[in-house]
């Protein structure tokens, strides 16, 4: 008969090990980086909570999720490690044999799971019903994958927009490009047009794809929607009235070389500075088309 | 029937073992061909793995520095088609060709040369799939989920993606209905189903799985040919097809399959921790119904992966509730092992701690399985490196553990040597700590926001993903000590006295010599001897 | 089931010895994929995709001989033949979930996909936004007219309707054969199987008739948007079991003619019945969604 001579011994020196590495790896920069959080990443450990009633909700069900998947880990690893502790051969516990089945038991931990998961099932249900009504939009934007980049329309106002990733961006993120990332601003999530929304307005995005499938996210928001060629997704936004600002997102399917490099930035300002902005964009779209038509 | 009896007279003084290379190339031996599928799989874990080793360098820091992003996006279809397809598939054929026999009294599989035959196509499969690395184009860059119609922009690897797959799929299917017939048909007097091992019952689940849903992909990639060559329209708008009708087939075969991957990975642990606990399995029938209400629900639940995609509300939410149901069985499982070690007297050998492993870390992966399923929540985390986390902690710490804990478990009954159980348990303490430096920190990323099947990130995300990659070398580099183990078990391991390696081990496997007799049980096994493997 | 099959004659399952078969029809797959992969991707002439079928042929051939062979010689007990059974029933399950495949994207197709293009439910606006002058109906070559502006569908009425006949008749005869094999009249199963098999050939032939039908009279055609897709790739794949089923029947009726099989012992004979059976229930599956409906 075999038994083991090490047992878990390695596991614990290698456990203070790795804890002492991460923690020497992590100090240092969390120090550092405190106060310019664009560049460090140790402290993004969670969901945003977003701008976005959705996103907000969004936040509070994935807690819920996690919380609860805490603590029945807290409770079910708990109980192996007091068997793995107390339990052991080499510390002369004997194996009660006749413990092999209990109806009681088995019909607790079978009802009880199912309770729980009716408790998180209801709020998820209700977020999604809310993520659902896209009714009574403010303002439709059409918008439409393409490799690699986004074409925007504003329904009904002449204005479009194609948005593609920055010109800085993309000659870092060539191979060996000697050009350091960190010095690209928002390296990789920067666009040379970015789509301009109002702030405090339900806007309705009417998504499409025209090469292959592509998905439009911005965390944010707390939406992800994909881009089917050949047919049109719904989905919707509020950014809250009081949180202008820009936001970042990227396309979330795999569509190609370029699925990387297929940022999407959304520009909120307040529903004045939008009407302005769209005005002007109007103004020279119209121009350009005369220009095209004249010459 | 005097005939009859002069063929048996003829063919039972056979007990020789064919030698060279006729042995293994027209093998229809079990367990010759258990072992060719476990080196395979062994060939593949590394080549799969060096694929992950080149996507966690080239992902070590931001920018580009090591492949151009074309290749990037094939390194992670290769990875994802070989690790699935060519190591864990193969690895639990291997085992249930190794032990079902074995287990169930039988003298072979029913079918052994359709046995040969289902090995034999997938060396030919996987041949076809890597040297689509050398055609223009490289290889298939789409994912391993092959949604067009991103797949059908490939260039020559196209028709050997499509063909790879189809060998694939008929290799799984005759090897599932094998063991189908062998598991209904073989078993020796005495041995019912309700005293069959859990690995046994479990395979005998996830063969039912192979049959139903491997036909399915292979319907699903046709339609993919056709669209590609012959002008089809399944998944084009325009002609009235529909590119999502793609996913919802693929996934229908999808989703079982991932239990295809985990479900002998259940029976394993069920075999492994009462033998170290020594004592009987807790709940063994509620651990058979939970196993099949499993297998039941993972074909109504394939929508889960397609939340995004612009299902109707009603779609969503019988998804989402389907889906988190399978949580209540899986718990039972969870709990009754737990309640295994209960009370017990636990030692901790290499196939036990590789079992508490998957314990832990599998629960994990379930547990951010669960989260997935709340459908708005997966809007966020969808196609992002928390689901790349979710996967691979039931995956690797969930299915590749399991095979691991199940080598260390049997290893001494094939071979009827032991290994160097220190350097097999170094191999455990590596491979579970680094398995949570690679990928503990990709559910940060995930929920930070960085997209999955990407070449480059932004810099928010250096990070972790450089802590990541740590991880993965680290893991990678000991993963090397695993066939080295092996090979000097084989070689020069010490020989194992009696029948039986671990003390606490029950089941008919451990009734015979070690190593195992070439022809398994030529006469059934005693009652005696079926009765002292079924004690629960 | 499992405890009365031991038998004392069960301790001698027979595990047959290697056999070369196996890895040569690995090879003859392999041959067959790369030839059409060869073929597909445009690497030589329509010749590359000739030595797989060949090989494979040839494998079928030699493996068939092989067991035929055993099997005279009485070998396989009734254990072993129980597992062959018990392969067939599994294999053709298997076949039934590959057809499902096929069914799923029709049904897809015809209640989710096609009433979308046209303005219905959760994705209606696609109508309006991409396909505003699309209307949904089947059958229907989808919003973008693929494969040609008009195209008549294929009628239940016709050839179909003869075929279904025909599939239905020959179930019928291959029962009747298999009564006359266990009663022993051979002379009665040789005229039912030889009957069935020609009937599963009309088959072939008719809907060889009816696809040329299609091609030049009603411009229906595999490219034909999803209808045609559907059509063709459904009555392609069922045919091509027919195909194969009655070269099978065919196969057991020359060993019919040899005097192989016993009243009790006849696998091959059943096995090719089941999977006859399963090929005339695909059809009127197919009968109903495809023509029909
Ligand atoms: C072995 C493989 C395996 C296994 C077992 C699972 C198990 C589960 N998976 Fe996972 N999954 C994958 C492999 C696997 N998955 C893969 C490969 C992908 C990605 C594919 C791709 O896109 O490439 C994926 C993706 C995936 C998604 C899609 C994510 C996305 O792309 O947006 C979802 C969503 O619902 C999901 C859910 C689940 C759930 C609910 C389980 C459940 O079975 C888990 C159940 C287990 C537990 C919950 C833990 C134990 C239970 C208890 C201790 C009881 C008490 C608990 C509670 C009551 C909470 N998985
Ligand atoms: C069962 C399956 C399985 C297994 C075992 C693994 C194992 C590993 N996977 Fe796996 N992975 C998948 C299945 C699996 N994966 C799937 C399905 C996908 C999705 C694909 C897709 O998106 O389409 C994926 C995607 C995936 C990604 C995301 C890629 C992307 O989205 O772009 C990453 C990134 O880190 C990754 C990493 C790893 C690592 C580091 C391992 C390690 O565990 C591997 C460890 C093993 C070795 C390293 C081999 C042994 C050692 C050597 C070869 C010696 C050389 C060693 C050194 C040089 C250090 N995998
Ligand atoms: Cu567009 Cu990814
Ligand atoms: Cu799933």
């Amino acid at each position: 008969m075999y038994r083991a001579r090490l047992g878990i011994r390695p596991g614990i020196w290698l456990g203070i090990a790795a804890l002492l590495a991460a923690a020497w790896t992590a100090s240092p920069a969390m120090a550092l980086d405190a106060d310019n959080p664009g560049s460090s990443g140790w402290r993004l450990l969670n969901l945003p909570v977003g701008v976005t009633s959705i996103s907000r909700d969004v936040y509070r069900i994935h807690m819920i999720g996690l919380w609860v998947c805490v603590a029945i880990g807290i409770l079910v690893f708990g109980v192996m490690i007091w068997s793995i502790v107390f339990h052991r051969q080499s510390s002369g516990a004997v194996a009660d044999v006749t413990l092999v089945h209990n109806t009681k038991v088995e019909i607790i931990w079978t009802t009880i799971p199912v309770l729980i998961l009716i408790g998180m099932a209801i709020p998820a249900a209700h977020g999604l019903v809310l993520i659902s009504d896209d009714s009574h939009s403010q303002l439709d934007i059409k918008v439409t994958g393409f490799q690699w980049g986004w074409h925007y329309e504003y329904v009904g106002t002449g204005v479009s927009l194609v948005s593609k990733l920055d010109a800085k961006s993309m000659a870092a993120s060539e191979l060996d490009s000697g050009i350091s990332p960190y010095s690209v601003p928002h390296y990789l999530r920067n666009v040379d047009h970015p789509l301009v929304v109002p702030v405090g307005t339900k806007i309705r995005l009417l998504i499409g794809a025209v090469d292959v499938i592509h998905s439009w996210w911005v965390p944010d928001f707390g939406i992800k929607k994909d881009a089917i060629p050949g047919y049109i997704n719904q989905s919707w936004f509020e950014v809250d009235a009081d949180k202008p600002g820009v936001y970042r997102g990227q396309c979330a399917e795999l569509c190609g070389r370029g699925h990387g490099y297929m940022p999407i930035v959304v520009d909120a300002v307040s529903k004045a500075d939008f009407q302005a902005w769209l005005k002007r964009e109007a103004a020279a779209e119209k121009a350009a088309t005369a220009r095209a038509s004249s010459s | 029937m005097a005939e009859t009896t002069h063929a048996h007279a003829e063919h039972d003084d056979h007990d020789h073992k064919p030698h060279g290379w006729r042995r293994w190339v027209f093998a229809t031996n079990h367990k010759d061909i258990g072992t060719m599928y476990l080196v395979f799989s062994c060939i593949m874990f590394f080549t799969g793995g060096l694929f992950a080793m080149t996507i966690r360098a080239e992902l070590f820091k931001p920018g580009l520095q090591i492949v151009d992003a074309g290749v990037f996006n094939s390194l992670t279809t290769m990875h994802g088609l070989v690790m699935i397809f060519g190591a864990i598939m193969p690895a639990w054929v291997g085992l249930a060709n190794w032990m079902i026999p074995i287990q169930i009294g039988a003298p072979d599989m029913a079918l052994p040369r359709l046995n040969n035959l289902s090995f034999w196509i997938l060396p030919f499969a996987f041949v076809l799939l890597l040297s689509s690395w050398l055609v223009p184009g490289s290889a298939p860059a789409g994912g391993w989920t092959m949604y067009p119609p991103l797949t059908l922009q490939l260039g020559a690897s196209f028709p050997m993606l499509i063909f790879a797959i189809h060998m694939m799929g008929i290799s799984s299917i005759l090897g599932a209905i094998n063991v189908v017939v062998t598991i209904m048909n073989l078993r020796a007097p005495g041995m019912t189903l309700m005293r069959m091992p859990l690995f046994v019952w479990t395979w005998l689940i996830t063969a039912f799985l192979l049959i139903a849903v491997m036909p399915v992909l292979a319907g699903a990639v046709t339609m993919m040919l056709t669209d590609h060559f012959f002008g089809t329209s399944f998944f084009n708008a325009a002609g009235g097809g529909d590119p999502v009708m793609f996913q919802h087939i693929f996934w229908f075969f999808g989703h079982p399959e991932v239990y295809i991957m985990i479900l002998p990975g259940f029976g394993v642990i069920s075999e492994i921790i009462p033998a170290f606990s020594r004592k009987p399995l807790f709940g063994y029938e509620a651990m058979v119904y939970a196993t099949a209400s499993i297998a039941f629900l993972s074909f109504i639940v394939w929508a889960h992966h397609m939340f995004t995609v612009g299902l109707p509300l009603s779609a969503l939410l019988f998804f989402m509730f389907a889906t988190m149901l399978i949580a209540v069985p899986t718990g039972v499982k969870v709990f009754n092992w737990t309640a295994t070690m209960w009370r017990g007297s636990l030692s901790f050998e290499p196939p036990m701690l590789f079992s508490l492993a998957f314990l832990f870390l599998f629960t994990i992966g379930g547990f951010s399985g669960l989260m997935l399923a709340l459908v708005p929540a997966d809007f966020q985390y969808q196609d992002t490196y928390f689901v790349v986390a979710h996967f691979h902690y039931v995956l690797v710490s969930g299915s590749a553990f399991a095979i691991m804990a199940a080598v260390y478990y049997w290893l001494p009954k094939w071979v009827g040597r032991m290994y160097d159980m220190r350097l097999a348990t170094w191999h455990f303490w590596l491979s579970a700590i680094f398995f949570n430096v690679l990928f503990f920190p990709q559910h940060f990323l995930g929920l930070a926001g960085m997209p999955r099947r990407i070449p480059d990130y932004a810099v928010q995300f250096a990070d972790w993903n450089m802590v990541s990659s740590i991880g993965g070398f680290v893991f990678g580099l000991s993963q090397l000590l695993f066939p080295y183990i092996i090979w000097k078990c084989v070689r020069s391991g010490k020989r194992v006295e009696g029948t039986r390696a671990w003390e606490g081990a029950r089941g008919l496997e451990w009734e015979l010599p070690s190593p195992a007799p070439y022809h398994s049980w030529t006469t059934p096994p005693t009652e005696a001897m079926i009765a002292r493997g079924a004690e629960h | 089931m499992a405890s009365n099959a031991h038998a004392p004659d069960s301790q001698h399952y027979y595990v047959p010895h290697g056999s070369p078969w196996p890895i040569v029809a690995a090879i003859a797959l392999f041959t067959l994929m790369w030839g059409a992969v060869a073929y597909l991707d445009n690497w030589g002439g329509a010749w590359v995709f000739l030595p797989g079928p060949l090989l494979l042929l040839f494998m079928f051939g030699g493996w068939f001989h092989t067991v035929i062979g055993e099997n005279q010689l009485g070998i396989y007990n009734t254990q072993v033949d129980r597992s062959f059974r018990m392969g067939m029933l599994w294999f053709i399950f298997s076949e039934v979930m590959f057809f499902g495949a096929f069914f799923g994207a029709l049904f897809y197709a015809r209640v989710l996909a096609v009433p979308w293009l046209g303005g219905a439910g959760a994705r209606g606006l696609t109508n309006l936004i991409l396909w505003p002058k699309y209307e949904a109906a089947w059958p229907t070559n989808g919003p973008g007219h693929v494969g040609g502006d008009s195209f008549q569908a294929m009628s239940a009425y016709g050839i179909a309707a003869i075929n279904t006949l025909i599939l239905l008749t020959s179930g019928l005869t291959v029962t009747i054969a298999h009564h006359a094999l266990r009663a022993g009249n051979r002379g009665r199963l040789k005229l039912f199987l030889a009957l069935t098999f020609v009937l599963g050939f009309c088959f072939v032939a008719l809907q060889g008739h009816e696809y040329y039908d299609a091609y030049t009279k009603l411009n229906l055609r595999l490219t034909t948007g999803i209808y045609g897709s559907t059509f063709f790739m459904l009555t392609g794949f069922h045919g091509l079991h027919v195909t194969i089923g009655a070269i099978m029947l065919l196969v057991v009726w020359l060993r019919v003619l040899r005097g192989h099989f016993t009243p009790r012992q006849h696998f091959a004979f059943e096995a090719v019945s089941w999977y006859w059976h399963f090929v005339d229930v695909v059809w009127l599956g197919l009968f109903v969604f495809v023509y029909w409906l």
